[in-house]
């Protein structure tokens, strides 16, 4: 895969790369205190080395781990390339999982160096200790209310770097020596997979794997040093070390840091990223977001956003993949339109200027990635998973279809096991699970593909398409084959439900969890004058249960029309009393449902569902943000669904 | 939480037999107490106890008819609102007094007022001295706003925030002053547990990374034991115990004025 000619094959080399070639071009922004701040790639250069022989100087070596924590600030990205320049790797964790979650990482990496972002980490750090003795040196990036811990494993950031400078002034050779010394077969980074079974596993990728998929992704969507990207999703997670840290020093482009979690949006209009990347749910808000200031906007402008996004939906996406054939009149309508509604919208979203958007991580819903397209944004989708870097289907620009992930990337060979599951092998793939080698055997078999794990198949143009997860397909007590995350795909696709859990492996029919959208459903009360006090109160309500009520059997109709799910039609549902969380470890920490620990827990309600039972008490813990944890308990109401017989679906079909 | 090695220094504030009226009414009564250099030192009591008024006592918005006040070794009995705001006391309010209109960064500059010395026809015009002191201010403001983590509402008008943050905007406000002691008048009042515990977050990291005096009035007791260096208590404009949270925590009469004695 990698171009023989190209430079750099490891990351700390690109860097020396970069700042050599492009040394003044900006390489990183942050906004702080109000103003975007640059570093160039010689500053990122330079700040990398001082961070790298500081941690050298402070006993750090070849082959260690090197937990980073925190938002995404550059200091935290430059410390994946120290520990890269020094041959050891960054082990990012999420930075909001509570501590006893990060204890089991710390401790399986064996962990005695972190680099944290505040006071908060080191809390949490602290907090731990305990049971993760050998971590012996925490490196804080922001010393806000932490310059009177008396704790002698502490030290900010900054000294670190004085140290380093003081460490390259006396061992000038050290640094370049050491990034000399690095293999491209390498561990680059080790990423903990979020886990909806057992314990995280930590995921091993080397320079080679990375760069692999970045410079396939690079050439594939033609990023050059000109393209922005907007840093803001978790540096723990495979997408963002992708893009914001492996593609950016393959193709040289600037990442931008926000502000803070809570400015995202505003930082995303000022920055206008041309290569944007975000999960289902993020395009969702922002789609919600629109349509609720758009139900407040005037007559005037609501005809008129009613009307332009007809057209964009007749002939937007169409245009945008540069069909012929399509009518002068259509076009002429959607340039006024782009002039009066989808240009400006496309500002408010902050995706002016944005070349190549991608979405991943879940299913889309059609009419959300529909709408995306049809206003002029190349949204597309791409499938992949840590342990392929993120890179396995792509969709090429102009071939664009809903309900697929695009074709097999450049480089990566995809083909489905007899029972389904879909398997891949590719240059960029994950080289072991850290200290498992039971379950690297298990996932990359004999012929070198991994087992990704995903049900799919390929359409007749030979796009993938994946249905759900192969060990949660099963079969009702008819035999029919269940797919619950294709069902509650069709229900999360309607935006006054927010997560949902479908049952009926091994029983005789299906019913389902429900959590509506506290933003969606609180706004369609308010609109009717229906008052409540938070999510409990409104999930309970008699309205919200025939609202969510249509939507269910909307999905059923959909589910009849097709003779493979006629049997998965939604028998009964309720609307639960709270929201899944990943605090109560009902979902991961990229929100995915742990499906087996959701039934767990909520059996009482899962059997009231079978037992044909009106309603169910039931008491949950609840753990608060700050760890504290609580009680929430309620009568929960359980709802029959219309459904259509199903051999009469069949026949009709 | 880590104990702070703090040090707190000399009392900078002595009210000494200070008594207020309102024509009959009797606010407070020969009520004498101090406060040291980098501590927080609360005031609690029943409703009506007289708190509020003991902190208007303090920053000049009433004058006690007896009693003196010493700040800062000088005797300030007849300190206004203005005056005390010089010598280095903010305050925050009850009942929240922003301007609604304004951006939280325009709140957030009045706060700096005092200290642009710029003329108003050279601030009209906005060259020179105004626009260099405009940006030292700015950059105050800022680094107060990336304090308090209100970075996302910099220029959302405060009517429009919901009420746990304008309390940190007041509070920014505040700060922005640049005070040596920040009165804040019941910081947590209507808030959830989550509003409460970055307040109270927020009122330690000004006292610790400032070392900012902070006299407080509050009613959550949690609060009040938890961050507190020394509380005096007020029953009915009277004092009926001061010392640091354990002490307060045992007083027979503090107990029975909050949780009430079998009559």
């Amino acid at each position: 895969m990698i171009n023989a000619g190209e430079a750099g094959d490891t990351f700390p080399r690109l860097l020396l790369h970069h700042a050599a070639v492009r040394g003044d071009s900006p390489a990183v922004r942050e906004k702080d205190l109000g103003i975007w701040q640059t570093w160039s790639w010689a500053e990122e250069a330079a700040e990398v080395r001082a961070m790298a022989c500081g941690l050298a100087a402070q006993g750090f070596k070849r082959g260690m781990n090197l937990a980073i924590i925190g938002d995404n600030r550059p200091r935290l990205y430059w410390a994946f390339a120290a520990a890269q320049a020094l041959g050891g790797v960054p082990v990012p964790l999420y930075q909001d999982a509570v501590a006893q979650e990060m204890v089991y990482v710390l401790e399986n990496a064996e962990i005695e160096y972190a680099i944290v972002e505040d006071q908060e980490q080191v809390d949490k750090l602290l907090e731990t200790m305990e049971r993760t003795p050998q971590l012996k040196h925490i490196y804080y990036d922001d010393p806000r209310g932490l310059h009177n811990y008396p704790h002698d494993r502490l030290e900010t950031l900054d000294r670190l770097l004085e140290i380093g400078r003081e460490f390259d002034r006396q061992n000038p050779g050290f640094y370049d020596q050491s990034v000399a010394a690095g293999n491209t077969d390498d561990i680059a980074v080790m990423l903990y997979t979020s886990g909806t079974t057992g314990k995280p596993k930590g995921v091993c990728q080397t320079h080679a794997s990375l760069l692999a998929a970045a410079r396939g992704g690079r050439d594939f969507d033609k990023l050059v040093p000109e393209d922005d990207v907007l840093s803001y999703l978790p540096m723990a997670w495979v997408g963002d070390n992708l893009f914001s840290y492996a593609q950016a020093l393959a193709a040289g482009f600037t990442i931008n840091c926000p502000e803070s979690g809570d400015t995202v949006m505003i930082d995303l209009r000022e920055i206008g990223p041309t290569y944007y990347f975000a999960p289902p749910r993020v395009f969702e808000n922002l789609l919600t977001t629109v349509m609720i200031r758009m139900e407040d906007a005037s007559r005037i402008k609501q005809k008129l956003f009613r009307y332009f996004m007809d057209v964009a939906r007749k002939v937007g996406a169409d245009i945008l993949d540069r069909r012929t054939g399509i009518a002068l009149t259509d076009r002429l309508l959607y340039a006024l339109g782009n002039f009066v509604v989808y240009g400006p919208l496309r500002n408010v979203l902050g995706m002016s200027r944005v070349r190549v958007a991608y979405t991943a991580g879940a299913a889309i819903g059609p009419d959300l990635f529909r709408f995306y397209r049809s206003i002029g944004i190349n949204l597309k989708q791409l499938y992949g998973a840590t342990e392929t870097c993120a890179y396995v289907c792509l969709q090429p620009d102009g071939q664009i279809k809903l309900d697929t992930v695009g074709l097999p990337a450049p480089g990566v060979e995809v083909k489905i096991a007899d029972n389904g599951e879909v398997l891949v092998r590719s240059a960029a793939m994950l080289k072991s699970y850290y200290k498992r080698p039971d379950a690297t055997a298990e996932s990359i078999d004999a012929e070198g593909y991994f087992h990704t794990g995903d049900a799919g198949f390929f359409d007749s143009d030979g796009h993938l398409k994946i249905i759900d997860r192969a060990k949660d397909v099963g079969k009702l007590a008819s035999g029919a084959v269940f797919a619950p995350n294709y069902i509650e795909n069709k229900l999360k696709f309607f935006q006054y439900i927010k997560e949902a859990v479908a049952f009926g492996n091994g029983r005789d029919m299906v019913c389902a969890f429900i959590n509506i959208d506290l933003g969606a459903v609180g706004n369609w009360a308010e609109r009717r004058g229906l008052a409540y006090s938070g999510y409990t109160d409104l999930a309970a309500k008699s309205e919200v249960y025939d609202l969510i009520k249509t939507c269910v059997e909307q999905v059923n109709a959909e589910l009849a029309a097709d003779p493979m799910v006629a049997d998965s039609q939604l028998h009964r549902f309720l609307v639960l009393h709270k929201e899944l969380d990943p605090d109560d470890d009902e979902l991961t920490r990229t929100r995915k449902v742990r499906r087996g620990f959701v039934e767990e827990k909520y059996a009482v309600l899962i059997e009231a569902m079978y037992a044909g039972k009106p309603s169910q008490y039931i008491e949950t813990m609840v753990k608060f943000e700050d760890g504290r944890t609580g009680k929430v308990g309620a009568d929960v109401r359980i709802c029959d669904a219309r459904h259509l017989a199903a051999g009469a679906a069949r026949k009709a079909a | 939480m880590t104990a702070l090695a703090r040090n707190i220094g000399e009392v900078i504030l002595e009210l000494r037999n200070i008594s207020l009226a309102f024509g009959g009414v009797k606010a407070l009564t020969d009520i004498s107490f101090d406060v040291k250099e980098h501590e927080i030192r609360a005031i609690i009591g029943p409703n009506g106890a007289g708190k509020s008024s003991m902190l208007n006592v303090i920053n000049g918005v009433y004058r006690p008819q007896s009693g003196t006040i010493t700040f800062h070794g000088k005797v300030q009995n007849d300190m206004n609102t203005y005056e005390a705001a010089r010598n280095g006391i903010a305050r925050t309010f009850q009942n929240i007094a922003l301007f609604k209109g304004m951006s939280v960064l325009d709140n957030i500059m009045t706060g700096r007022n005092l200290m642009m010395k710029a003329t108003f026809l050279e601030q009209a015009i906005y060259i020179g001295r105004a626009r260099r002191e405009e940006m030292a201010h700015r950059k105050r403001v800022e680094e107060i706003i990336d304090f308090l983590e209100i970075q996302h509402i910099r220029k959302t008008p405060v009517g429009r925030l919901p009420y746990g943050l304008q309390k940190r905007v007041e509070l920014a406000r505040a700060l922005a002053a640049e005070p040596k002691m920040l009165l804040l008048d019941e910081p947590m009042a209507g808030m959830n547990v989550e509003e409460k515990q970055d307040m109270c977050r927020f009122v330690l990291d000004t006292n610790d990374q400032f070392g900012t005096t902070i006299v407080l009035i509050e009613h959550d007791m949690g609060v009040v034991m938890d961050i507190s260096d020394r509380v005096v208590v007020l029953d009915y404009g009277r004092k009926i115990g001061d010392g640091v949270p354990a002490e307060i925590r045992a007083n027979p009469d503090v107990i029975s004025a909050y949780l009430g004695t079998a009559h």
